[in-house]
């Protein structure tokens, strides 16, 4: 006789964890109504925090890839909103328009880069952001290293444009959130996975890893724009220096690395504590900067699975787990 | 100024050939390190050019705050730093490296940052050269017929990296360590059944290449100036040049150094910010040739694998047009 094991499901830690979660970002909705123009800014740069980590998690912690070059699609996305608005479309549908294009580039991207061995594969994307970089400083538009303000933006009432930025920013990590969750509790998380642990492998059971791939750094690319994007709108200013900076790769690395590579809610603290950090040490400057590479390194080499992995141990019952679990029927 | 030796059209296009040529000398020092690292240890330190910075800001400070001469802070600090290496591959990457692929360009990244950002708050945001101590050196030129000028120090770089290149290479062929590194470059688990202890190495290996990459930021302050985020920059042209000549191959770095120079001081005939981009572009042609080739090679040949390709695609666009009949 055999057993018939089936995938396992939610606990209940996992559906109490989904609906604080829901509450939470709903709250953050109603936020604006009340909050000071100040903690609005902050809860925005929370959020693209948050978008980032998720978005590079993916992509390292499903898919195996670790890009130093996501800064590639923040500050290309920063640069078509320019672009577009300068062509008269108005600054809030540029900004989603913006996001969008950017896949026109990340698609193209996707065929080559992921030929690559896997530390090519980081640094090859590194000079793409770089010569992606230079090529956009080519245009006079963006006057070189000064950069320029997105004037339209601007003159919009100041209150309001915080309240839709942060309005925008809480839909997008929604949005994230979700798509994650069901992409990598699909087949194609399954999938990803197998990659990430054993690229031959996975191929060779008839994974078109290539394919998975390609979808997950899409994906991962639009996130990245999205909270580009969203950085520029509340930012207002565009420098390609800042945008197309090495340190947007620094962020996401340790806020993923801190909270836990490749696990669901790992990038969600890593990102709470990256903005309580910052707002804590970022008056330090350098020496701040200093410090989140030396705890990166630290739980690189002493705690590779962050904060949700020193939480729950070897006990393998990790909230909202992307693990494929076999339950036995009872009995 | 006309010259019969060489056309006045022809020679802004001679002089930045040979000056490209002589700037590769210098990617070459900075590019074999990483090679070395790439070939044996597997992985790309991120941090190879912050290595490079943080030399050249220790023989600044010798010579500038302690007056040492300048040839006496270089071979205090060489050694210095290849410890450095050494102690940064024992303590961090054989941790890392039991963690998988991932945690190595992981720890590097994080490594790169906590560099930077230090030697910023240690020696602050001035840009530091060390064209001063080096006297009539870091100007002085000779002119070629034809009005092309060559630098002394270019020339005194480019002479360096062949030395480096080239005694690299006798190491690595006739000495007992040099034998280890390359059969732990080419099969580490081989090797080690075969009684060569890999993690010593590794951990040469990794010496080498911090000292050398120690080196080639001296020769960066001489040239020009640095600031302590001068090392992203250095890492991407050293990488270039690793994968332009190809990895592993310590000779091809230096074709590849010198190919990154000739098309970045071609580009800079243009204006100063085409120069990098025609270097990335160059890097970006190179690797797609090479990933065409890869592609052919797995298809038997590039003729076999097009028709194939094409014949494929045929098929899937007939039956799809089947499917609409």
């Amino acid at each position: 006789m055999t057993t018939r094991y089936r995938l396992g499901g939610l606990s209940r830690l996992d559906t109490t964890l989904m609906a604080a979660g829901a509450v939470l970002l709903a709250l953050l909705l109603v936020l604006p109504l009340v909050a000071s123009p100040l903690v609005v800014d902050k809860l925005t740069l929370l959020m693209i925090y948050v978008l980032l980590a998720v978005s590079w998690n993916l992509l390292a912690g499903f898919a195996g890839l670790v890009s130093v070059g996501q800064q590639t699609f923040v500050g290309l996305s920063g640069y078509f909103v320019l672009r577009l608005v300068e062509a008269g479309i108005a600054p809030l549908p540029a900004l989603a328009a913006g996001s969008a294009a950017v896949l026109v580039v990340a698609w193209p991207l996707s065929w080559i880069v992921l030929r690559l061995r896997a530390a090519e594969f980081a640094v090859a994307m590194w000079v793409i952001a770089e010569t992606i970089r230079s090529l956009v400083m080519f245009d006079p538009l963006v006057q070189g290293e000064t950069g320029r303000s997105l004037m339209t933006l601007n003159a919009m009432d100041a209150d309001l444009r915080r309240t839709i930025v942060l309005l925008a920013a809480v839909l997008a990590v929604s949005v994230a959130l979700v798509t994650s969750y069901r992409l990598l509790r699909g087949r194609l998380g399954g999938e990803s996975q197998a990659i990430r642990d054993d690229e031959e492998a996975a191929g060779s059971i008839g994974i078109d890893t290539l394919r998975v791939k390609r979808t997950i750094f899409l994906v991962s690319a639009l996130g990245c724009t999205v909270a580009g994007s969203l950085w520029l709108a509340s930012a207002i200013t565009y420098q390609p220096r800042t945008a197309f900076g090495i340190n947007w790769s620094v962020f996401m690395l340790f806020m993923v690395l801190v909270g836990g590579l490749g696990s669901f809610t790992g990038p969600v603290i890593g990102a709470l504590l990256l903005f309580a950090i910052q707002e804590v040490f970022g008056d330090y400057g350098s020496w701040y900067l200093a410090g989140l590479g030396v705890v990166a390194i630290l739980f690189a080499l002493y705690a590779p699975g962050g904060v949700v992995g020193l939480i729950t141990g070897r006990s393998l019952r990790e909230p909202l787990s992307m693990r494929k679990t076999l339950v036995a029927p009872r009995g | 100024m006309p010259d019969a030796f060489l056309p006045e059209l022809l020679q802004p296009l001679v002089q930045a050939l040979v000056q490209g040529t002589l700037l590769g000398g210098y990617y070459a020092i900075m590019a074999v390190g990483l090679s070395l690292m790439v070939g044996v240890v597997r992985f790309i330190n991120l941090a190879h050019g912050d290595m490079a910075v943080l030399g050249a800001l220790l023989v600044i400070t010798l010579t500038q705050g302690l007056g040492l001469p300048i040839f006496a802070a270089i071979l205090i600090m060489l050694p210095v730093m290849a410890l450095a290496g050494y102690g940064m591959h024992a303590l961090l990457f054989e941790r890392a490296m039991r963690g998988g692929f991932l945690l190595p360009i992981l720890v590097t990244i994080g490594l790169g940052a906590a560099l930077q950002n230090s030697m910023f708050g240690l020696w602050g945001s001035n840009t530091r050269s060390l064209g001063a101590d080096i006297g009539a050196l870091s100007w002085a030129s000779w002119t070629l017929p034809g009005g092309v000028l060559v630098g002394q120090l270019p020339v005194l770089v480019c002479l360096c990296a062949v030395l480096v290149i080239g005694s690299l290479h006798l190491v690595l062929r006739h000495t007992r360590l040099g034998r280890a590194i390359k059969a732990t470059s080419t099969d580490a688990e081989a090797a080690e059944l075969c009684g060569v202890d890999a993690r010593r190495a590794r951990r040469a290996a990794s010496a080498i290449a911090v000292g050398l990459a120690a080196l080639a930021g001296v020769f960066l302050a001489m040239r020009g100036q640095i600031t302590p985020y001068s090392g992203p920059a250095q890492l991407i042209f050293a990488f270039e040049a690793v994968v332009i000549g190809g990895l592993g191959s310590v000779w091809g770095t230096l074709v590849g150094g010198i190919v990154l120079g000739i098309s970045q001081s071609l580009g800079g005939l243009v204006s100063n910010q085409a120069s990098l981009l025609t270097g990335h572009l160059v890097f970006l042609a190179v690797l797609l040739l090479r990933l065409f080739r890869e592609w052919t090679a797995a298809h038997g040949g590039w003729r076999a694998s097009v028709r194939a390709w094409t014949t494929l695609h045929r098929g899937r666009f007939a039956r799809r047009k089947g499917e609409k009949a």
